[in-house]
């Protein structure tokens, strides 16, 4: 016969089961929702390499119905318009982070933190308004330059936050070991924390241009997109994102196919440039580690 | 011995001293306004930040004071959009919005913190590793990709098997009634579910994985069950936070534009079914802002864009302070 109190410290088998039925599911989700990822990006390879061709990378979108043409001017024209809005968010926004981090005990720096928290979250098509109403129609027309400002101003939160985290995770001791030794908060900044930050920052700074090179919404009364060359940042821009969308929504096979291929490219540079952020990361935190560099 | 240019030793030493001093003065001049002028370009950058960001709001604001003249309050209640007789309201696009946007975080707030609950409780180490880096891989991906994937692989699915399947189980109900279409509120929402869900999913593993092992211990010695800890006591302390995390994805779904507008169908009607086309506020501002023809309809839209960031802002808002407050 069983003791009573092993029978009291079992588990009813309903308990049991209904627990691992939980479980269960908890697991479907999650490998649900990891063979999504499987699924898109499947799709976008199948369809995506179809489309691809040395002269889909680099020849000038054609009329429809004639053969051939790609998105060369919109590589051209994403790749001229990131660089511009990372030129205009990355000093100011590292900066920003580096007042919010360092004087973290101000209530100013406070308010910065949270409002670059909330602001990450700003709808991109409001900021694409924003840039219209302030440097397209006073001007009088579309501009690569007013798209960079948008995905600028769409970027200024992620790098201040970035930095703000980087910084924050420097050590105390760091901090407070300069400053004994009688150095300014400027020399403290620049010669400790930033040299102690730099892999936050510079991972923070390729997450930031990852998260922004796929935007579209902003583009779309900015840039506004362009048949031909353009490399005049005040003219109207062809760019890869708005090109997949007309593509897209075009009732043309042909184009379908091209959007496709648009597609592929765009992944594989916001992905390029995450597994960057994070090998950055790894590369220059060891180098900083073992003492022979920065 | 001493030539005539050094002087004796001691005149030597002494000029040498106040040289000495003399640079460390300079040098020590050097570094104050050098520390003066770092902080005055830090202010300057922040005053620049609150600026480009009071901006946001001033323009918006201004840009919309037609269309807040001529409707009012009215603007959000009445559903005629009507660019030919000036007649704009907003209500089909906030009914679009919210519908498709609440739908989204239901489904990816049910799915996405069991998920996390698995990574974080019932995984093995490596597994869990694998799969959290696959779930954050999904939100790299560019809104236009989740959008051109919905229109030609989603909507089909939805059109030709989803949506039949939920006619015939729960064709009683009204909301899957009527016409079945590829582009409708259910593809919008579908999508948008799995746009968001990386983050919830994401925000629930951490938060679980910070709670203190001796609360799993105490549930476990009580006699609960690896599940019941989790439920009965991880997920009761960690409820703010995953609240938090549901906020920042529905000010996510909310402000999403180009997915949604290629896979929702754009007609600025309100239908009860969630089978047919419905329209948002951010899909009409992308599809009708270049082809507003006059200063009303800009302003109309421009207004659209108004409430957009109030609304984004103050759900955004609250979850990250929900984040802020309740998470250690």
């Amino acid at each position: 016969m069983k003791p009573a109190v092993i029978r009291t410290l079992s588990v009813p088998a309903r308990r049991r089961l209904s627990s691992a039925l939980w479980a269960a599911a908890a697991m479907l989700c999650t490998f649900g929702v990891a063979l999504i990822l499987l699924l898109v990006i499947g799709y976008i390879l199948r369809e995506g390499f179809a489309a691809l061709s040395w002269s889909f990378l680099t020849h000038l979108p054609r009329p429809v119905g004639v053969p051939g043409g790609g998105v060369g001017n919109g590589l051209v024209g994403s790749g001229m318009t990131v660089a511009l809005a990372a030129l205009m968010a990355f000093p100011a926004g590292m900066l920003v982070g580096i007042y919010v981090a360092v004087y973290a005990y101000l209530s100013l720096a406070r308010l910065l933190s949270f409002l670059a928290d909330v602001l990450a979250g700003v709808p991109s098509i409001a900021i694409g308004i924003y840039a219209y109403t302030l440097l397209v129609a006073p001007f009088g027309g579309f501009s690569a330059l007013s798209a960079s400002f948008a995905l600028a101003v769409l970027m200024m939160p992620l790098v201040i936050r970035a930095t703000e985290g980087a910084v924050r995770a420097v050590p105390r001791e760091l901090r407070e070991a300069a400053t004994a030794l009688g150095a300014t908060d400027y020399r403290v900044t620049c010669k400790v924390l930033l040299v102690a930050a730099r892999p936050g920052i510079v991972t923070g700074l390729l997450l930031a241009l990852a998260r922004v090179t796929g935007e579209t919404a902003p583009l779309l009364f900015t840039a506004f997109g362009n048949q031909f060359w353009e490399f005049d940042p005040t003219k109207p821009m062809a760019e890869l994102p708005l090109q997949i969308f007309t593509y897209a929504i075009s009732p043309y096979r042909d184009w379908h196919r091209q959007a496709w291929g648009g597609a592929l490219i765009l992944v594989t540079a916001v992905f390029v440039l995450s597994v960057a952020a994070r090998l950055s990361f790894l590369l220059l935190r060891g180098r900083a580690a073992d003492g022979t560099g920065p | 011995m001493s030539d005539p240019e050094s002087g004796p030793a001691s005149v030597q030493a002494s000029a040498l001293r106040s040289n000495r001093r003399l640079a460390a003065g300079l040098a020590e001049r050097r570094e104050r306004v050098a520390a003066r002028l770092f902080t005055a370009v830090l202010y300057g950058c922040c005053m620049l930040f609150l600026l480009v960001m009071g901006g946001l709001a001033v323009e918006l604001l201004w840009g919309s004071r037609l269309s807040l003249a001529a409707f009012g309050p009215g603007f959000l209640w009445s559903t005629e959009w009507n660019p030919v007789r000036g007649r704009f309201g907003a209500a089909p696009f906030l009914y679009g919005t919210v519908v498709s946007s609440l739908i989204a975080l239901l489904l990816a707030g049910s799915v996405g913190i069991l998920a996390g609950v698995f990574l974080a409780e019932f995984a093995p180490r490596r597994l869990g590793a694998a799969l959290g880096t696959m779930i954050e891989l999904l939100a790299a991906i560019p809104s236009i990709v989740y959008g051109l994937w919905g229109l030609f692989v989603l909507a089909p699915v939805v059109s030709g098997w989803i949506g039949p399947a939920l006619q015939a189980a729960f064709g009683f109900l009204p909301i899957f009634r009527g016409p079945i279409y590829g582009v409708n509120m259910l593809t919008a929402a579908l999508v948008l579910a799995v746009m968001i869900v990386p983050t919830i999913t994401a925000i629930t593993r951490d938060l679980i994985k910070a709670t203190p092992m001796y609360y799993r211990e105490a549930a476990l010695a009580l006699g609960a069950t690896r599940w019941e800890s989790v439920a009965k006591v991880i997920l009761p302390t960690v409820r703010r936070g995953i609240f938090g995390a549901c906020m920042l994805a529905l000010g996510r779904a909310l402000g999403e534009t180009i997915a949604t507008t290629m896979v929702i169908g754009n007609r600025p009607v309100i239908s009860a079914s969630l089978l047919a086309p419905g329209y948002t506020v951010a899909s009409v501002i992308a599809n009708e802002f270049t082809e507003a023809t006059s200063a009303l309809y800009l302003s109309a839209l421009i207004e659209l864009g108004l409430i957009l960031l109030v609304t984004s802002l103050l759900v955004v808002g609250l979850g990250r302070l929900m984040l802020r407050l309740f998470v250690p």
